[in-house]
């Protein structure tokens, strides 16, 4: 039975005067990977930034309805947002570390939450460097500028960063759009592995990025969720003419 | 008729850059040979003797020191933090646009009024009299724009993803000025303040009622005491001087002494803007 860890209620979306997200309902199964695909402009980003408040962020911004996580509406306003963004890790599409050390870069979030004891941070920064695939490459050089790592690893060392802190869920918005072939097969191993142990939201519009890693497929266009469902079926036998057309690249 | 007047032009231009260059060429060249015949250690490290014509300017030297280093103490705080307001906080309003406006405005004033405000504000309303203290405050409000105007670009030129990366991770605003923002930002701030120092060092008129003096026995023995500075002591050489014959040439090297040390403050400043353009990657 497969358990849901994000549900999305009713959800509106507005820069400003215009509705970006009109009327999302879906809800996001727990360990597995979803992806939110579609057209360019038809919010894909926004409905991300929607599942951790960085849309709060954004002068003009406004929003109705209920994004419920683990039984907690996250627009509530008993929710603490910093709590909640160390629950919702987020990788972004251009690798952004920080110009810091590798080490620095990991250990960022851990310090900016308390944690102060040099041999815990260490054991946790190589744990998380471990986990994102990265630990191998780096080891020699951990003290090392973060920016002088190629662009494929400095993508898996914003996995580590974004994992370090221990989230539930991680989003990932289109995480590999600016690397090449084989830094993205490497990123796609990655979040196989890491689905084990976390929800996966993946926003792209690389159709077979989506048909590769996910299990569920959000399709969205012009801010509507035209269809969701598990992947395979939406690929193969899809309900909706606009996701069919999209496929088969009529429009997109 | 074409190629003469292209030749015409080109001749035009190219005297304008050896005018400009020869005059800044003539000026240093000018100060480096009538201030050389007086520089030496001891011209740097003692203090003018027999009624200014013999002796050196060493407190003129510390006295232009502790006004720019507190011109700075006080600049530097005030000038960062409202750098990070109009940055981070302030949005893009019409007020912020009048505040960015007037702070741009301020830069422009001429600084013998920064000097008459020094002495209406500093001297007389809070009762600190001529000292280091009032100097260093006066020459802080002069550079508070260079240095707001320099942090300002500097932490605007951080980019968007470092700032959206730290919130990511939980972080709030305070931590993610402290942490990320402020620390890419600060060879920028750096060259702002180094600016400021050269400038506040440079100043004459914003000390003359505030802080500086003609003579004194010895260093000023506490903030608010009188000091002797390096634009204000040529100042005073070439004013009121009794000995020319002796005097001027005083005076030439304690320009050439400053001009050299502003040269070496601006090129500071370079150094560090050129060492992080290259470490930049993002």
């Amino acid at each position: 039975m497969v358990k849901d860890k994000i549900t999305i209620i009713n959800l509106n979306f507005w820069y400003g005067k215009k509705l970006v997200l009109k009327n999302i309902n879906f809800s996001i199964p727990a360990k597995m990977i979803t992806a939110i695909m579609g057209p360019s402009g038809c919010g894909k980003s926004t409905l991300l930034r929607c599942l951790n408040r960085m849309n709060d962020l954004i002068d003009g911004a406004r929003l109705t309805g209920k994004v419920i996580i683990d039984g907690q509406d996250i627009y509530a306003r008993s929710v603490d947002v910093y709590e909640l963004r160390k629950k919702v890790g987020m990788v972004f599409q251009k690798p952004n570390p920080f110009p810091k050390s590798i080490f620095e870069n990991v250990a960022y979030g851990l310090k900016i939450h308390g944690l102060r004891d040099k041999n815990m941070l260490y054991t946790k920064v190589e744990q998380a460097l471990r986990d994102a695939h990265l630990y191998d490459e780096v080891k020699e050089r951990l003290h090392g500028p973060a920016l002088e790592l190629s662009g494929g690893q400095q993508q898996r060392l914003c996995i580590a960063r974004a994992i370090a802190v221990k989230p539930d869920i991680l989003l990932f918005d289109e995480p590999c759009a600016s690397l090449d072939p084989i830094a993205t097969a490497k990123i796609e191993k990655l979040l196989e592995v890491l689905k084990k142990d976390y929800t996966i939201v993946i926003v792209t519009h690389n159709l077979q990025q989506a048909a590769r890693v996910a299990d569920y497929t959000a399709f969205l266009m012009l801010g509507e969720l035209v269809e969701f469902g598990p992947t395979d079926r939406i690929f193969k036998s899809p309900r909706d003419q606009r996701t069919e057309n999209y496929l088969t690249g009529r429009i997109g | 008729m074409r190629r003469v007047l292209e030749f015409l032009w080109l001749s035009l231009i190219v005297l304008c850059i050896v005018t400009t260059l020869g005059c800044l060429l003539f000026l240093i060249v000018y100060i480096i040979v009538n201030g050389a015949e007086v520089m030496s250690i001891s011209f740097l490290i003692e203090s003018p003797r027999a009624d200014m014509t013999r002796g050196g300017i060493f407190p003129a030297l510390v006295g232009s020191f502790l006004l720019a280093s507190g011109a700075v103490l006080f600049a530097l705080p005030l000038g960062v933090l409202s750098a990070v307001y109009l940055v981070e906080y302030a949005g893009d309003r019409r007020m912020v646009r009048i505040i960015r406006t007037g702070v741009n405005t301020l830069s422009g004033v001429p600084s013998v009024v920064f000097g008459l405000f020094g002495l209406a504000v500093f001297v007389k309303l809070f009762g600190l009299g001529v000292s280091v203290l009032s100097g260093s405050l006066t020459l802080g409000v002069l550079i508070l724009p260079t240095i707001i105007r320099v942090s300002e670009e500097a932490i605007r030129a951080v980019p968007a993803d470092f700032r959206e990366a730290s919130f990511a991770l939980g972080a709030d605003r305070l931590t993610t000025i402290k942490n990320v923002v402020l620390p890419t930002a600060l060879p920028g701030i750096l060259t702002g303040v180094i600016l400021g120092i050269g400038r506040a060092a440079g100043e004459t008129a914003p000390i003359i009622f505030t802080a500086a003096t003609f003579y004194r026995r010895g260093l000023p023995r506490s903030f608010l005491d009188e000091v002797m500075a390096l634009p204000y002591h040529i100042y005073a050489l070439m004013t009121e001087g009794t000995k020319p014959e002796y005097q001027i040439p005083i005076a030439y090297g304690t320009a050439l002494v400053l001009l050299l040390l502003v040269l070496a403050i601006n090129f500071g400043a370079i150094m560090i803007r050129f060492r992080g353009r290259r470490k930049k990657r993002w």
